[in-house]
């Protein structure tokens, strides 16, 4: 047994490094109280060395470690690079932000959230049993209920973190109970002999139905799509930005990690081709293809739809990412290697587009202390710089080409097309042309209405440019040069247990 | 009459149907929390009850534990968050608790 387990430690390095770069940082808060940004730097730096250790990863092949209960395949290592990214990317933004630094007492703490959020979330992308998918999804939500109101003196924040932890708690704990049914019913919580037991043995169809159901809700919660959206703009709006930028991306994606792996693994037949629908028959009862698709309707649809009458930007982003999330249902609704690959060529562009959109956010409310898109009159005059920016950031959130947007749609679209669900991709076609509304009135209101009479131009200083063109370029030249990602998401579909 | 399965299955579809019900109607953010508590608690007793009658190994009684120290976990940070906004707003009723969203 210890044999296994100090096995398993050789597999498990990027999460090791995680765990102990926390504990130093909680230390180095102690020491360094005064000089806070010691421990940003520590936590920059832990993260480039779990980078490091994920790349020394990408040569261990398939595994599953630790008694089953995780697996180290290229489909993990691929969703642990999207949220090591972003959580880079946040802890660079928060070393500028002045909202961190006046409304709170020092980021030491924050930091060290920071690094066991994303410890969470890399948990979540390997998980194969249901115990560790939960212990996971509780990691990252305990401590994102916290980073939520890390501003704590701050009405708003401290609202969106009790809204987040009541929606949050209630929703995990409905998805326990359905695990609980869930282990009654197949006698296993390993998401391999969940498959055994559905396939060979005839279980009680209502319980499983009510089991699946309740899984849904929890999966639901983390990528906020409707009907479970209910906190995402409320949590959106109060959290400090970075967290903000930090749960649309990365949380999303370690939810969606999950979610596919439980669904392939556990829902589908892999004797039947990888296009036909019977290979969702194994699940009885109710059509499994369509309830995904109908989420990922009402979410494209909802969010696009109330995101028209938003003021708030950042709210607004907040619906956005609501649309985006049904965007990316559309490609779990085939569940092929094609729809696979595409949503995860979708979540590199997004990566980029989504964490630049609210850099631009967070850069323009330090200054003019605002997020309302009244405020950003003129904003194109005041600063060209940030003008450009989130003129290209919100042009590839809608897909217009040659932004890098246009290419994870395309991809999008071409699986669904690929696997005949033709009334899918009209929909999800009209709901971008709905999107397109919502960004330009932001673009409108930034370049073709005059700023206010005493508004002056904004100062950005040079490591925000360099920041800020960290996300551009990446924005544009993936929309150019494509061919790197889309391979790297086709090789990386390889999961634990599945050809 | 010999206690079966079923009464726990039973036992805890109610604890359950509790615990929705109270985060659903309660408007005090404690008793919302209380709710999800016996959210967890529900789940826990399926977990047992399958373990032990259900001839599976001992997985569920693992399981059981886990949720606990977890439970504690969050109500302590839900406990942290619920005094914060007590301090802010001078009150605990969700419904009052209504800044953003405007």
């Amino acid at each position: 047994m210890l044999d296994q387990i100090l096995q398993s430690l050789k597999y498990f390095q990027t999460e090791t490094v995680l765990v102990v770069s926390f504990c130093v940082i909680v230390l180095a808060d102690l020491i360094f109280r005064k000089k806070s940004n010691v421990t940003s730097y520590l936590a920059l730096i832990s993260l480039v060395v779990a980078t490091y250790y994920l790349g020394l990863q990408g040569s261990d092949g398939i595994k599953s470690i630790f008694f089953n209960m995780f697996a180290v395949d290229p489909f993990s290592l691929f969703f642990k690079a999207i949220i090591i990214t972003a959580s880079f990317f946040v802890l660079l933004f928060s070393l500028n932000s002045k909202e961190l630094v006046s409304k709170t007492r020092g980021v030491g703490e924050y930091n060290a959230l920071v690094i066991a959020l994303t410890l969470g979330m890399v948990l979540m992308t390997g998980a194969t049993n249901l115990l560790m998918m939960y212990l996971a999804l509780e990691l990252s939500s305990l401590t994102s209920y916290i980073l939520a109101g890390y501003t704590k003196d701050a009405e708003d924040s401290s609202e969106a973190s009790l809204k987040y932890i009541i929606y949050g708690a209630l929703s995990s704990g409905i998805m326990l109970y359905g695990i609980s049914i869930l282990y009654g019913l197949t006698g296993s919580v390993d998401i391999y002999g969940i498959h055994q037991a559905l396939m060979f043995q005839h279980l009680n169809t209502a319980a499983l139905v009510v089991a699946g159901i309740f899984i849904v809700v929890g999966f639901g919660y983390k990528i906020s799509a409707v009907p479970f959206h209910f906190w995402t703009p409320d949590v959106y709006e109060g959290s400090p930005i970075t967290i903000t930028a930090l749960l649309s991306v990365a949380s999303k994606a370690a939810g969606f990690a999950m979610l596919i792996r439980f669904t392939k693994v556990t829902f589908i037949n892999p004797a039947i081709g990888n296009l036909d629908p019977g290979m969702w028959d194994i699940f009885k009862g109710i059509d499994w293809r369509f309830i995904l698709a109908i989420l990922s309707v009402l979410s494209m649809t909802i969010g696009n739809l109330v995101a028209l009458s938003q003021k708030n930007l950042k709210r607004l982003l907040a619906y956005s990412s609501i649309a985006h999330a049904g965007y990316m249902l559309m490609g779990l609704v085939v569940l092929s290697n094609e729809g696979i690959a595409a949503v995860m060529i979708y979540f590199i562009v997004y990566l980029f587009m989504n964490l630049g959109a609210f850099y631009v956010v967070m850069l323009i409310a330090d200054r003019i202390g605002s997020e309302n898109i009244d405020d950003y009159r003129g904003m194109g005059f005041r600063s060209p710089l940030l003008g450009v920016a989130m003129t290209i950031f919100l042009l590839s959130l809608t897909g217009i080409p040659p932004t890098a947007g246009f290419i994870g749609k395309l991809y999008l679209f071409s699986s669904l097309i690929s696997a005949k669900i033709f009334w899918l991709a009209i929909v999800g076609a009209l709901n971008s042309v709905v999107s397109l509304y919502y960004y330009v009135r932001v673009l409108r209101n930034m370049f073709l209405r005059d700023p206010q009479a005493n508004a002056q131009s904004l100062q950005i200083s040079f490591i925000e440019v360099f920041i800020l063109i960290l996300l551009v370029l990446p924005t544009i030249l993936l929309g150019l040069y494509f061919t790197p990602i889309v391979e790297f998401a086709q090789a990386s579909v390889t999961m634990f247990g599945i050809q | 009459m010999q206690v079966g399965l079923t009464h726990y299955l039973f036992l805890s579809g109610i604890l359950f149907a509790m615990g929705l019900y109270g985060v659903i109607t309660r408007r005090n953010a404690i008793l919302v929390l209380m709710g999800i508590e016996l959210i967890l608690n529900a789940a826990n007793i399926n977990f047992i009850a399958f373990s032990r009658y259900g001839g599976m190994q001992i997985d569920g009684q693992m399981i059981a534990v886990f949720v606990m120290i977890l439970a504690a976990a969050e109500v302590a940070i839900a406990l942290a968050i619920v005094l914060n906004i007590y301090k802010q707003f001078r009150t605990v009723n969700v419904d009052e608790i209504n800044k953003l969203k405007e």
